[in-house]
């Protein structure tokens, strides 16, 4: 059905993907977010192993809509995405991390808590 | 600009397909990764307010799981049919191309409809976001996401315009259904960070 050899428009930093990857993907995504609402609503797990393990599975499917749906990949054309990406990353969980590990303690100092 | 990459071009491409290199889906993508800045920063402002709830109700009493599962589903689904019409587009077949733009733009509609329908019952209840500060940031959060797909979805309206417009897919225009299909999955990456993070993670 996809044509590898029809690249009709070459942009620097994108790759258009496959039927294939798309439907990898999706597939994947159904079977993920599944597994998260399931978790949750059917009340298997103590509250914080839930949400540890629908955070692990967030991680997992947003990795799989990068691969599959964004189609980044180790190519050395997308080296210069990846590097923006990674640093963005980096930047978040700066920016998450610290204002959840300040905002606690100040709650814990304050005893607001 | 444009004559430097049209002769570095001519030096390093002597393939059948011959197309000066953009680098304007780079820069998109970077535009994307300062976006992802803002979400995070609505985060991590979610993350620290989402148990101050001002002797007001809390995420148990307010969210319905069931809406965010149909609106989880809409938005992986218009994902996908957003990805079919990429794949048409490079197969150079417009009309299949307008169809799923057009699915991808009512599941959209759709998503953004049941958001507003979240919103203004929430409002309704007297739970708007002047109500605590875990609402002050859930509705500045979600909203934000939902005012991105609003704008995804004019975007696709025009693309689909000029799609109409001119006879054949031109490569400007295959560089711009480039953009607004990373713009529409990385809102989908968004949404599964606010499903699992906002919903889940507060009635868990």
């Amino acid at each position: 059905m996809q044509n590898p050899n029809v690249h009709v428009v070459k942009s620097s930093g994108a790759s258009h993907g496959s039927l294939g990857s798309y439907i990898v993907g999706f597939v994947l995504s159904v079977i993920l977010t599944i597994a998260s609402f399931l978790i949750v609503t059917e009340h298997g797990m103590a509250t914080s192993t839930a949400i540890a393990v629908i955070a692990a599975l967030a991680l997992v499917q947003v990795v799989v809509h990068l691969v599959c749906f964004l189609h980044m990949n180790a190519s050395s054309q997308q080296k210069w995405n990846v590097m923006a990406f990674g640093f963005t990353v980096m930047t978040a969980v700066i920016l998450i991390g610290g204002s959840v590990w300040i905002m606690h303690n100040v709650s814990i100092n304050m005893m607001s808590r | 600009m444009l004559q430097k990459t049209i002769s570095l071009d001519l030096d390093d491409d002597h393939s059948a397909h011959h197309h000066p290199e953009s680098h304007s889906v780079f820069g998109f993508w970077l535009y994307l990764m300062t976006d992802c800045i803002i979400f995070a920063t609505l985060f991590a402002v979610f993350a620290v307010m989402s148990h101050q709830f001002a002797g007001g109700p809390t995420a148990k009493d307010l969210f319905e799981i069931k809406g965010v599962a149909i609106e989880t589903a809409i938005l992986l689904v218009s994902s996908i049919t957003f990805g079919f019409g990429m794949l048409c587009a490079h197969r150079g077949n417009k009309q299949a191309l307008l169809f799923w733009l057009a699915v991808t733009f009512l599941l959209g509609l759709a998503f953004i409809g049941l958001e507003i329908r979240e919103f203004s019952n929430l409002v309704a209840q007297g739970n708007g976001p002047d109500r605590s500060a875990f609402l002050s940031s859930f509705f500045t959060l979600v909203a934000t996401h939902g005012l991105h797909v609003s704008l995804g979805l004019i975007w696709m309206v025009i693309l689909a315009c000029q799609v109409l417009a001119k006879g054949e897919l031109t490569e400007k225009t295959l560089r711009r259904l480039t953009c607004l299909s990373l713009f529409w999955h990385f809102l989908d990456v968004v949404w599964i960070c606010v499903f699992t993070f906002v919903y889940l993670a507060s009635v868990a």
